[in-house]
This record gives C-alpha cells, structure tokens and sequence, in this order.
C-alpha cells in the first residue's frame, strides 16, 4: 500500500460543522420548506380572551368560502381527539385540543379551518364569528392560591395544581416530615437573610416557529409527522396513541429544527390535530405557527415566585436553607410542565455544603399560557435564589463574595456527594472554577478599576455567580419517557460508515462531533461517516434532545454500537489475515497486525469480506451493522463561575453589561468550537433574563409582549464579547467523561448580573432587585426610592 | 391578479400574482427558493432579510407586485461558480450559525454591511446586524465570521 496521510486525532478537536455548507447555502429543508401533492393549510381561530365561556361559534362564512376545504370547532376535534396526555405523574385536569366550553387563556384554539392556501386558510379563520361570556381573569398566582378572583378547573380548588410538596432534610421517600434539623439551624443562626424573589416569565422564541407536515395514506394506513421538534420518537409514540395508529404505522420527522430551547419538547395540540385532521381527510395538512401565534401558543418558560431563607453563623457559614417556591405554570399541565419546578427544588443546595434544607413547591393555574421546559428548565431558578442569598449574605457580614462561597463550598474530596435533596453529584471541584474565574477576570484589577469609576460618580458594580446543574438524564427512574438513548452503528459493504443516534438536533451539530467519534475509534477519515438523525423511519429507537443531554446519553449509546460493530470487524480481520484477533490493530484507513504493517488490509477490503465472507468464520454471521441502548447510572453535574461588570447610567437607569466572563467545567470536550458556541447562546438567554426579556400580562390577561415590537429579545448591540475560560474535571457516569453543555451558559449569567447591578446601586440602600433590570426601575432605586 | 416580472438570482420570473402576495411568499411558494425564511410578522427578526437591486431588504414586508422590474437576490444565488461567497466562507469557518434558520437573513444583512463599509469595526458589525434575531449563538461567533469575510480575521 502507498504511504496515506497519517490522519489526526479528531475527538477535543474544534472541527468545522458538516452541518454548515447546506445551512448557508439555503439548503437546509425546514417543515415549512416540505410540499406534498394535494397539501392543505390549517389555521386556527384562537381566543381572544383570558378566561371564559363559550357561547356561540358561527363557522357558516368560513365553510363557504371558496378554498375551504372544511372546518372544525372543538366539539368536532373532540370527537376525534381524547384529551391531551401529560409526562409527569401530577394529577392534570382535562385539557383539550381545540376548546369545547370554556377557554383558558388568550390564545387557546377554538376552532380550526383546512384550506387550499395559508392566505385562505387565515382569511377563513377570521371569518368565524365567536361569542364568549367572559370570566374573571386569575392572573395573580399569589391571589390565585386563595382562589381569588375564581377557580379556573373546578376539579382544583384554589387553583393548586400541585400543593405544597415538601422536600429536603428531614423529609422521608414516603413523605412524613421532621423539622428538627431545619429549625435548629434557623434557632442556631446568628443571622438570617429573608427575601421574596421573582424569577420572571420568559418566552422561549426559537427562530424558527412550531410547524407541523401531517400526511395520512389511507392506502397504507400509516401516518407520516413532520414536526419541528426536539423529540420525533415521543411524538411518535404520543401521536400513535392519539390517532389510533400503531407505533409501527406511524413515522416521525424532525427535518433540520430551526431551535426549540426546551420549548419544543412538549407534544402540541397543533402536532394533534394536524394529524387527526390529516387522518379524518385522507390530505396532507400542514400548519405553519406565525410569531404571534407562537407568543401565546407555544409554552412560556420560568415564572417562579421564591420565598429565601438563610441562616448562617457570621463567619459566613450556611447553616440552613428554607425555599418555599410558588410556580405560576399557567392555564394547563403540558407534557413536562409539573416537573421543571422540581427540579428547582432537587438542585436547591446547590454548590454548597448546607447541613439543613427545607423546599416546599406549590404550583398554580392561572389564566396564563402554560409554562414547560425553557433552557435550563429549574436550575436557572434554583441557581439565581441561591446565588443571590449568598451574596445578600456577603453584604450583610460584609464578606467578601467570593470567600463566602468558598467557605460553603462541597469540598472536592466529598464526591460523589449526596446532596440534602436526594441528588447524588458525580464530581467537581467548585474553588478551582471559583479561583480560575478570579484570575482570568482579573478580579483584584476589576474592584479598583470599580473604586475608581465611583470616586468619579459613575454607578459600576461587579458580580459574581457559581452554578452546579444537573445533565445528561437518565437513568429511566428519572424519565417517563425512559432514560435512555440508542444508537446503530453499520459499516457499509464499500468501508464508509453510517450510523444513527436518537439524539436529535436542532443546532447542537451532532452530525459533526459524533462523526468525531466514530472517525477516531475505527481510525477512518471523517468524510467517509454519515450520522443520521430526526427520522424515527432510519432511526428505530431514541428519546431526544434536551436537558444537556446529546453526548452524555446519545454519544455513549453511539459509542458502545461503535465498539460492538468493532469487536466484530477485529474477528473478520483476524480471520482474512489468518492472525489472532487481539494482535488486530486499526490505524489510518487500515487493518493489520501489530508488528506487520506490511499485512495490512484496507478498512474496506475487511468491509467488503463481512458482507462476502467466504469463508464465513466460525461463529459469526454476516455483515457490520450493530446497535446498543446507553441508560446512564446516574446524571452529571457540570458547573462553574460566572462573573460580571456592569454601569448603570444615572441620568437614565440604563444598565450597560462592560465584561463577562465565564468559566465552565462541563468534563471533557469532544469538540471546543461546538462548545462555546453552546455556552455563548446560553449567556446570552441568561443576560436576556437578568436585563431586559420578560412576558408580561395586562389585569385581564392579555399578553401585552406579545410580538417583537414588545418582547425585548437580545440584539448584536446588547452584548459585550463573553470571555469564556474552562476547567476540566470528567464525568465516571460515561466512557467520554463528558457532562453536558447546551444550558450552562443560562445559569450563571443570570445572577451574576444582578449581583452586579445590586452593588452598583447598594450606596442607595437596595439590597435585592427582582428580574428583569429594567431602566425605570433602576431609575427610581437612584432617585430614592426602592426597587 | 397583477402581473410581475423579476430578475432573481440572474434568471427572469414572471407571474400572475394575487396583489397582496408577500414577497417572501412569492420567493419561497412560487419559485420554491425555501432558504429565505420566515421568523416573525412585524419586520423585526431579518430572516426574511434579502437583496433588493443590491440592497438588504426584509422581503416579509413588501408585496411581490412592489418589486416588479427589481433585480432580487436571495442566499441560494450567493455563491457563484460552485465557491462560496466570503461570508458563507466565514460563517462556516467561525461556526457562525447553529440552527440555521436566521442563517440566510443575516448574511444577506451581512453582504449589505460590508457592501456599505468593507472595514467594519466590531462595533459597526454589531449595529449593522441589529436588524437581525439570532438565538442560537449570542452573536458572538457572528461577529468573528464577519470579520473573517472582512478580512479581520487570520
């Protein structure tokens, strides 16, 4: 053989994407990019209204207009539909596709049409007269516990969704509760910080809105679904259950997925009734979300009321916390909505060593778009309450912020650690993030730099944040969905390597890093791999993409398929070089012996004999094609330390982000570049939150940010360049010692800026500011008054 | 229906249209030109974005009927003789893009910008962008492709 390029190592390599050349091209196929002979559009006629009854729908000028194909109320869908399932085992009222009698929130669908065109589709819609008797709005989730101003689902009394689940120290598996521990820390204290936080509503906005491709073939019976989610095997099995179809007869697509950011997890009415109405007409149906649609109709995120309670010794150690949360998660469970808020509670302790914890979770109904996953998904709570606590707490004892973190610290020796909320944490070492963020910030240079700007009166304050999340979710305990992930890997009979992964992206560039892997591990060129995702039709088995998960889960499963498919082209090589098969080597396109190189067959002359195998060794059957399921003992914990620098203009309350820096420890890294484009789209969701998003509702529950006019989303002007630093402590939970990273970048940014924004106005008395740093309230704290 | 007549990416289109048929939806329903997306309704996300008679223009936002006789180009007739234009080059080299779906808009915003001021300092990138969403990358790594298109960037 002729002398090859020695080919490099790929894996903890900054590849370029091999998603890309399509991507800037315009030649990617997103759901609203797919045609299909016969395609109709639907759209829906939504409520205008919060809550209310429905009097009357008058279809009758819809149904006659030329294009119309047909129309449905929520009576008619009712017939076609059950109510909609959740994923978590909270009790759930009955909620409905398209509303039957009373409506919830504004927005929710009550009718829909099937039309020629989206112009006629939309047209049709408003053509439907609908009357409905209005109801009080409950808006205020605190008011709402008392079941003021009415009772939303008759079957929840004072609108408790879920309440008052207790959690922590002292707290059984079974639920009997001993407070001993929690009280004699807060009897123990010599101080004690208290503070109600709001941790605001937040609307995901992906760029790419929800839309759904349904095409029923009476013929076949069978259904295939393009939708732009995050997970095509649960909508799958969710859709199949629906429709009344088998799982066989159903195939899933998520085409390229223009984002989802936790919000497109959730299985949608739209994805419903889109397929129930594509079945019912033997059609293809396709719906496509417009932006105002989607501000109401696609779940918001966060919306967590937290009452804080610290006690500590006044050498700054915590002795115990108490976190009674208030979730306001709207007017419906969705799939995982009853469950983010718990996990709030689960990270609660956080980076700390606290010996006493006490949570309690209520969550609440309102008139409100429900809430689910938003990136982050409880952790950005659990990590802004105490983040903030712990910095109340500095000032207070007038420690330094950082030497009070440390003190408090989960010492590295420690790990695994069992936390006080029934987490057990894998590794971490917490003070090397902490001292690594010090110095490559600078921090000692950033305090005089601070100092000297306020002797010339301008308002400069610093802040800092650590974090510890929870990723990569499994094992199925902790999943209704299982927690797991599959992959196949086959090589082909020309040497080239296919493989499938049910981690499906929506820009997390899988194509790229898990070709990395596979590229090292049979020492083959990356060009000659081809990942396949999204498409449960190639894809058998998979549950997605979310909560940090990809590598983690799905480049595990990748990996052991990779190492079976392995194991068993070392015994065809072995057999074709009449060698043993542990003096098998793989090395540059190439299988030899060791010590032989001359010997060497190429990878695919070793391909090609596992599909002819003439003679077929002795146990084997034919061919490379090889599949494994990953279910993880247990999560992974990544953290790290995030730090900010912020002005606040006098005249004006106008907050200015100067610097940030992060430092992240997510283990080891299969692909840098990848990496921080993930953590540098999660900062900028995290300072979004702390500076300027937030969803607000009028007193009758009109969503008054409901479009882009009104909902701030970060612009290129409101960001500085992020200074990204890394620590690397691996992960035993997987062979990759890989934790997760597609959130981390939300969890720290978020406190660290109002921690910065509280010392730039502590000379005028504030001690807390509630999310988001709006200019006027910035405005008023410096004219005197308070936040 | 009104008649238009259009040059988009070099080729002449002609077609009777309905008079408040969306120049995005004329490109992406009629001539099947999908890479220019759609990401809101009220002008402001710039996935639409493209180049009318070689100025970026948020197609989302004027009828087809408004560009007749216009010269139009849209991110799938950027690249010319199967190379990459330089801000394609860039956003691949510098992972400027994730999802993908603000993608084609922002070079389109891009090619304009750097139309107007080949040197762009960082902040002139930043401003010259701000007409376009983006919730992927925190805009930092499309700060570095477009200083890589201009140059700026080894």
């Amino acid at each position: 053989m002729g002398a090859l390029p020695i080919l490099p190592k790929l894996v903890g390599e900054r590849v370029k994407r091999r998603e890309d050349p399509r991507l800037i091209q315009g030649r990617g196929t997103y759901v609203d990019d797919i045609k299909i002979a016969g395609m109709q559009h639907m759209a829906f006629k939504r409520s205008d209204v919060a809550h209310g009854r429905i009097r009357s729908i008058d279809t009758s000028a819809a149904q006659t207009m030329e294009g119309v194909e047909a129309v449905f109320t929520g009576a008619q869908i009712a017939e076609m539909l059950a109510p909609m399932p959740i994923g978590t085992p909270f009790p759930s009222p009955p909620h409905r596709a398209v509303a039957t009698d009373v409506v919830r929130y504004a927005g929710e669908p009550v009718a829909v049409v099937v039309a020629a065109d989206r112009y006629i589709a939309r047209d049709a819609a408003d053509a439907i007269v609908v009357h409905i008797d209005p109801l009080p709005a409950v808006m205020d989730p605190e008011r709402a516990m008392t079941g003021q101003p009415t009772v939303i689902h008759p079957e929840f009394p004072n609108n408790l969704a879920v309440a008052l689940v207790p959690s922590g120290t002292g707290v059984s598996a079974e639920g009997s509760v001993d407070d001993s521990a929690i009280e004699a820390a807060f009897a123990a204290a010599e101080v004690v910080i208290s503070q109600r936080m709001i941790n605001q509503r937040l609307v995901p906005n992906a760029m790419e809105p929800r839309g759904v491709v349904a095409h029923f073939e009476p013929g076949k019976a069978s259904m295939t679904i393009w939708s732009s989610t995050q997970n095509p095997h649960i909508l799958r099995t969710m859709i199949a259950a629906m429709v009344g179809l088998g799982q066989d007869q159903v195939r899933a697509i998520a085409p390229e997925v223009g984002g989802g950011f936790g919000a497109k997890i959730n299985i949608y009415a739209e994805e419903y009734v889109t397929a129930a109405v594509s079945k019912r007409l033997g059609l293809a149906v396709k719906w496509v979300e417009d932006r105002s649609e989607a501000f109401v109709a696609t779940t918001h995120g966060r919306d967590l009321i937290g009452y804080v309670d610290v006690a500590a010794r006044r050498d700054g150690k915590v002795l115990g916390l108490k976190l009674r949360l208030i979730a306001d998660i709207g007017a419906y469970n969705m799939l995982l909505t009853a469950a983010i808020p718990t996990l709030t509670m689960m990270m609660a302790s956080a980076t700390y060593d606290i010996p006493a914890i006490r949570t309690t979770l209520t969550e609440v109904f309102t008139n409100k778009t429900p809430t689910d996953a938003y990136r982050g998904a409880g952790r950005p709570e659990a990590t802004y309450f105490i983040e903030r606590a712990m910095d109340m707490l500095a000032r207070e004892l007038n420690l330094d912020p950082a030497e009070v973190r440390r003190r408090n610290f989960i010492a590295p020796d420690k790990f695994p650690y069992a936390t006080q909320m029934g987490a057990v944490y894998d590794s971490g070492d917490y003070g090397k993030a902490l001292d690594l963020a010090l110095k490559a910030s600078n921090w000692n240079a950033l305090v005089a730099e601070r100092d000297a700007a306020r002797k010339e009166g301008r308002l400069v304050g610093l802040g800092l944040a650590m974090y510890v999340e929870v990723c990569g979710i499994g094992p199925s305990s902790s999943l209704p969905t299982g927690g797991w992930e599959h992959s196949q890997v086959t090589v082909e009979r020309d040497g080239r390597i296919s493989a499938t992964t049910g981690a499906s992206p929506h820009g997390q560039g899988n194509e790229t890093t898990f070709a990395q892997m596979l590229a090292d591990q049979f020492s083959v060129p990356i060009e000659h791999i081809t990942i396949q995702h999204g498409d449960t039709g190639i894809v058998k088995q998979g549950i997605g993409t979310f909560g940090s998960r990809s590598q983690a889960v799905g480049g595990t499963a990748l990996h052991l398929a990779g190492v079976k498919v392995k194991t068993k082209m070392t015994k065809f090589a072995a057999a074709l070089l009449e060698a043993d098969e542990h003096d098998i080597v793989f090395q540059n396109g190439t299988i030899g012996v060791k010590g032989s190189p001359a010997a060497a067959k190429s990878f695919s002359d070793v391909a090609a004999y596992a599909y002819v195998p003439v003679p077929l060794p002795e146990g084997l059957e034919p061919g490379l094609s090889e599949e494994a399921f990953f279910e993880p003992a247990n999560n992974t914990y990544p953290f790290g330390c995030h730090i900010s620098m912020l002005e606040i203009d006098r005249d004006t309350g106008e907050p200015k982000l100067l610097k940030l820096v992060a430092v992240d420890d997510a283990g080891n890294l299969i692909n840098p570049l990848i990496v921080e484009g993930q953590i540098h789209g999660g900062l900028a969701q995290g300072i979004g939150q702390a500076m300027i998003e937030e969803a607000i509702y009028s007193d009758e529950g009109q969503l008054l940010t409901g479009s882009f006019m009104d909902y701030a989303l970060p612009r290129a002007t409101d960001f500085p360049r992020f200074e990204l630093h890394s620590s690397v402590t691996p992960t035993p939970v997987n062979p990759f010692g890989a934790k997760g990273v597609g959130e981390a970048g939300t969890l720290g940014s978020t406190p660290c800026i109002v921690n910065a924004a509280v010392d730039a106005l502590a000379q005028f008395g504030v001690t807390h500011i509630d999310l988001m740093l709006r200019s006027e309230k910035l405005w008023r704290i410096i004219q005197g008054g308070q936040a | 229906m009104t008649h238009v007549s259009m040059t988009v990416n070099g080729k002449a289109r002609k077609a009777d249209v309905e008079p408040r048929l969306l120049l995005v939806h004329f490109l992406r329903e009629h001539l099947l030109l999908t890479g220019t997306h759609v990401g809101c309704d009220t002008s402001q996300c710039g996935a639409c974005t493209v180049l009318i008679d070689g100025r970026s223009a948020k197609s989302c936002t004027i009828f087809a009927v408004q560009a007749d006789g216009s010269q139009i180009t849209t991110i799938e007739g950027l690249a010319k003789d199967g190379r990459l234009h330089p801000l394609q080059e860039g956003f691949w080299e510098e992972h400027g893009l994730q999802c993908g779906y603000c993608t084609p808009g922002m070079i389109m915003s891009a090619v304009n910008l750097l139309t107007d001021t080949p040197q762009p300092t960082e902040q002139q990138i930043r401003e010259g962008i701000s007409g376009n969403f983006c919730r992927c990358t925190g805009y930092h790594h499309i700060v570095n492709a477009i200083q890589h298109a201009a140059g700026r960037r080894s």
